[in-house]
């Protein structure tokens, strides 16, 4: 039995959909992170597994971009979550409703 | 043999990112999230995506989760989050949907049948050569774009995070806290 591109991109849609399903159901911030980060690695997956089976290097450059721009948006999100947390005292988004609707 | 290695880590990568996505505890899905970059960077290896999965290796699953890990020791992390949770079904549901539609949206062109490779590569050479030419000639302003996006990323998070660095963080934490009861009696 061999390995088709439809095996890679079956498991990366599981992979995107559990990311989904973790930012949906998540109520703590640094959790939302993490569901983030499952989700831009389904993508690594699929550009990876389409650019090996087509032969485009394109692919790949894309995801090592990708994998640049998780790198900063960790450090900002990191960043900014030590604000809210030293300003709230938690990182449960329930607690930052301002507005009353 | 590639199909055994294939099945193997694409089980344990499901079921560890699934551990990430329910656990109660952050420490457990910090943990879990790691191995399962590590095992992505195997799939990676099997693809023949040599210098992906090394990259992978070093900035995901070493550089991102290392700050988590740092990032973590501000936060109480030691405690098991609580967190209200309605209709589990529903949220299921539709993310299933909407990631099923997403991948075959973006992965359908993909599996026609008249592609060429546009960005072949040098020929006869191993994977991070080819990936080293087309970097540094087709994608060379891209890649200084994001050397300066890495560059500013470094500096607000320096700076974000090193505001009111010389209280300690349970004295703000005191302060911090009648505001938000205040607000809350409002």
């Amino acid at each position: 039995m061999t390995l088709t591109l439809t095996h890679y991109l079956v498991l990366s849609a599981i992979l995107f959909s559990i990311g989904i399903a973790g930012v949906l159901r998540r109520k703590n911030l640094l959790m939302l992170f993490f569901a983030t980060e499952i989700m831009l690695n389904a993508a690594n997956i699929a550009f990876a597994a389409i650019s090996s089976y087509i032969g485009d290097l394109s692919g790949q450059m894309f995801a090592l971009f990708i994998i640049a721009i998780a790198a900063s948006e960790v450090a900002v999100g990191l960043g900014l979550l030590i604000l809210i947390y030293k300003k709230y005292g938690t990182l449960d988004l329930d607690k930052f409703t301002v507005m009353k609707g | 043999m590639e199909a055994v290695a294939f099945y193997i880590f694409a089980v344990l990568i499901t079921g560890l990112f699934l551990i990430t996505a329910m656990s109660k505890n952050i420490l457990y899905a910090m943990s879990s999230l790691a191995a399962g970059m590590v095992l992505i960077s195997g799939l990676f290896f099997i693809l023949g995506a040599d210098f992906l999965g090394a990259v992978q290796l070093v900035v995901y699953s070493g550089a991102i989760m290392a700050l988590y890990a740092f990032g973590m020791m501000f936060f109480d992390a030691t405690r098991d989050v609580k967190e209200k949770n309605s209709s589990g079904a529903v949220v299921f549901l539709l993310s299933g949907l909407s990631a099923v539609i997403l991948v075959a949206i973006f992965a359908a062109p993909s599996i026609g049948k008249g592609i060429k490779p546009l960005v072949t590569g040098a020929a006869g050479v191993d994977n991070p050569h080819a990936i080293g030419e087309v970097l540094f000639t087709k994608y060379l302003i891209p890649f200084e774009v994001a050397a300066v996006m890495l560059l500013v990323a470094m500096i607000a998070g320096i700076i974000l995070a090193s505001k009111k660095m010389d209280k300690s963080l349970s004295e703000v934490y005191v302060d911090a806290l009648p505001e938000v009861e205040e607000k809350e009696q409002k």
